[in-house]
């Protein structure tokens, strides 16, 4: 019967959100951290953020082949992944480590739990954690190559800006750690020496405010994690309230790019509206403990898988109440 | 004014340009009209009517079996052609009266007969309003005389008008509002009539600046009837999230509005209840939007209820290219249509017609961004019901409220992996329901 019309239950239209385009706005939404990160670094950054999403897109293909599933149209979430990881070294790791990291991150963390939506861990962030705990030195090699700022363009380019700039070897957290003055402009800008994506904070809250904007994150994860983190340092950071202490521990070490990017992967965080305020409330003072107590002052990957364990239990404790219903009512 | 709203809820792509400034024109039926002897969930109704009877405008040819007495009215003269099933926009074949038309539109004896309601008696005006045929235009088809003879009638605090049209395309109710503001107004006046204490809040969609003006120039005299600009957020059309978006107060499911002092009332509805109680018509007309991108000329019709769907589609028009898709309703609430040859109820709203299938996605793997949770008006979890009805698992569907879910579509609206939500809240629904009999 060629004069029927398709039928299908009632909504008959969809919104413009898909996991694609969703995918495709974080993986913009990255892009300033990226370019600076380049900037900062120069080319090895580049080459390291390529063979990071190279590997995680090739092992998503492989791992499905292997497994014979069907190979659909990528939706994005790899390569995201693949930016995330990279983002999250030294520009001084060798090669083969984001390789590592990328196979892990897709092959074990996110595929073998049944891919995207279902794996409990941040695969960006295991990836990270997997790294730290098998390869610390390499992780924590953060040496510049001075060049001198009286250097040809290619070289510039080649090194990157903080080769040119005498900028002290250490992370500002290890400086901070070690008692050395806060340049509270240069951590925000990104003069300033650490894994490839988190210097600067202005091309991370660039990216961030394109996520808010297309509605694909809220401002429940972020700002809860960082409000509750800015309280826990100063109430327990020994310097108390010291706006520039605390704004130091906020823009360094990755914690914005944390807290924007990584708390807010869906997969791993809470889907209850006021569990992701738990959530982001946990992470910041999880945080906190690390800063301040921990050995490890980038103790941020750490922090966020935790968070990411308890989230079955923060969901169950913050089950939305339904419009108009008091209590929660318990049907036997 | 505030433009409050009801929680959550996006604004949704509206497409109601393409009829917002059509003027509302009349239609007159050709050939057969139908009458489906159910108008309205679950209540099957009698012919009065047999084969080869002589039938008037305004003429009872029906009445529901249930308690409401709900009445099924010709809206043409002619002869009745046959009594057999005919398919029905509640979907599936149902029993109806099918009026071969005369042409000659004659009419009932006490048809059309103007009076004063203030002259009228409780019971009159209800009686007349039964006697119409007049059930809730918005959607439900809850019969109006029910709702208004509610026993504790100085108990009502508010009537609350809906004049929002959330839902996408249809622009019915918003361009009657506009062409009869008048009798919305005097509409609301027969309704204070019946409820003493009552104060009427026409509650309109900021989407629509000239139906706003037209009133509240009328309504300065007026201290019990009031104007509130919302935004159209849908599904702000649902009783209780209207009650919320207008006072602020919150109602369970469990609690009629009624019962907490509350009516909610179509703004169509209000114009027939004054066209049945003032001038004497009853529920035979009402107005429909044909539009889409397959319509030629996307019209607004004052159409005879039982008029077929293809007869309105030919009279805006016809179409562009052929369909793929036609929807009688709204397309976030509409049902999708498999063929023309339907008759339009009082409950139609809209015909759209679409050259290309936007709901031909196929679901992908959730992937937990809790956007359905984020727009759920009722405040529960979309995604972790339909999971669990899917699992049928009856005893957590209800722990997590989905028994309190509206049907509004919204979560698979949003759902960027296309899941169909609400259609799996919907089974587990039913599979509740099933174990509730046991």
């Amino acid at each position: 019967m060629s004069d029927m019309y398709n039928v299908s239950y009632a909504p008959h239209i969809t919104s413009n959100y898909s996991t694609r385009n969703i995918m495709q706005d974080v993986a913009i939404a990255l892009i300033p951290a990226s370019l600076f990160g380049i900037y900062n670094f120069g080319l090895r950054a580049l080459m390291i953020l390529m063979i990071s999403v190279l590997t995680c897109v090739m092992t998503e293909y492989l791992f499905l082949k292997f497994s014979k599933k069907p190979i659909t149209k990528s939706d994005y979430s790899e390569v995201v992944t693949g930016m995330l990881i990279a983002l999250n070294l030294s520009a001084n790791s060798p090669l083969w480590l984001p390789v590592i990291g990328g196979v892990f991150a897709i092959w074990v963390v996110k595929m073998l739990y049944g891919g995207i939506g279902q794996n409990f861990m941040n695969p960006a962030m295991a990836a990270r954690c997997f790294l730290l705990i098998s390869f610390p030195t390499r992780m924590a090699n953060y040496a510049i190559e001075s060049i001198g700022a009286n250097t040809n363009l290619i070289n510039k380019m080649y090194y990157g800006a903080i080769s040119v700039d005498s900028i002290s070897g250490a992370t500002p957290l290890a400086g901070l750690k070690a008692g050395e003055s806060i340049k509270l402009f240069d951590m925000f800008i990104g003069n300033i020496n650490g894994t490839i994506g988190e210097t600067s904070a202005l091309a991370i809250l660039i990216g961030a405010s394109y996520l808010i904007y297309r509605k694909i994150i809220t401002l429940r994860i972020p700002l809860s994690y960082l409000v509750s983190f800015a309280v826990f340092i100063a109430v327990f950071g020994s310097k108390g309230m010291d706006l520039n202490f605390i704004f130091a521990h906020i823009l360094g070490g990755g914690l914005l790019l944390a807290a924007f990017f990584m708390a807010t992967d869906y997969s791993t965080s809470p889907i209850t509206p006021n569990g992701k305020v738990i959530y982001g409330i946990l992470l910041g003072i999880l945080s906190g403990v690390f800063r301040v107590y921990g050995a490890s002052p980038e103790g941020t990957s750490y922090v966020i898988i935790i968070g990411n364990m308890l989230v079955p239990f923060i969901e169950k404790i913050s089950l939305p109440k339904p419009f108009g219903k008091e209590k929660i009512k318990d049907v036997e | 004014m505030s433009n409050a709203t009801f929680l959550g809820g996006f604004k949704v792509l509206d497409g109601k340009k393409l009829t917002k400034n059509k003027p509302i024109t009349s239609l007159k039926p050709l050939g057969e009209l139908v009458f489906p002897l159910s108008q309205y969930n679950g209540g099957v109704a009698n012919a009065l009517v047999s084969k080869g009877d002589a039938v008037l405008v305004g003429q009872i040819i029906g009445e529901s079996s249930d308690d409401y007495k709900t009445n099924i009215i010709s809206s043409v003269s002619g002869k009745v052609k046959a009594i057999e099933t005919r398919l029905s926009p509640t979907g599936g074949k149902i029993e109806s009266i099918v009026i071969e038309n005369d042409d000659k539109y004659e009419t009932i004896e006490n048809y059309g007969i103007k009076e004063d309601y203030k002259g009228l008696t409780k019971e009159r005006i209800i009686e007349k309003i039964r006697n119409a045929g007049i059930i809730g235009l918005g959607g439900a088809g809850f019969p109006s005389h029910i709702k208004l003879q509610y026993e504790k009638a100085n108990e009502i605090k508010y009537i609350i008008i809906n004049a929002l049209e959330s839902d996408m395309f249809v622009t019915s109710d918003s361009s009657s509002t506009e062409s009869y503001s008048d009798k919305v107004i005097e509409g609301a006046k027969i309704l204070l009539h019946l409820f003493e204490n009552a104060k009427v809040i026409i509650a309109i969609g900021t989407n629509m600046p000239n139906a706003i003006k037209l009133i509240e120039e009328k309504l300065i005299e007026e201290d019990r009837v009031e104007i509130k600009t919302l935004r159209p957020n849908y599904p702000i059309g649902e009783e209780r999230q209207m009650i919320y978006a207008v006072t602020k107060r919150k109602l369970p499911l469990s609690t009629l509005p009624i019962k907490a002092g509350y009516i909610v009332n179509n703004v169509s509805t209000i114009i027939a209840i004054f066209d049945a109680v003032a001038l004497g018509i009853p529920l035979i007309e009402r107005v429909v939007t044909v539009t889409g991108d397959a319509i030629k000329e996307p019209a607004n019709f004052r159409v005879r209820i039982g008029t077929s769907h293809a007869e309105i589609i030919e009279a805006a028009g016809g179409f562009v290219t052929e369909p793929k898709k036609v929807i009688s309703g709204g397309l976030m609430s509409g049902k999708a249509l498999y063929s023309l040859e339907l008759p339009v109820t009082g409950l139609t709203n809209a015909i759209v017609a679409f050259v290309s299938d936007e709901d031909s996605y196929s679901a992908m793997p959730c992937i937990r961004c809790g956007k359905c949770i984020e727009v759920c008006p009722s405040k529960i979890m979309p995604v972790e019901l339909a999971m669990l009805a899917e699992r049928e698992d009856s005893k957590a569907f209800i722990k997590l409220n989905g028994l309190e879910c509206i049907e509004c579509g919204y979560c698979t609206f949003i759902c960027p992996s296309k899941r169909k939500l609400l259609q799996s809240i919907k089974y587990g629904k039913v599979i509740c329901k099933n174990k509730n009999k046991k």
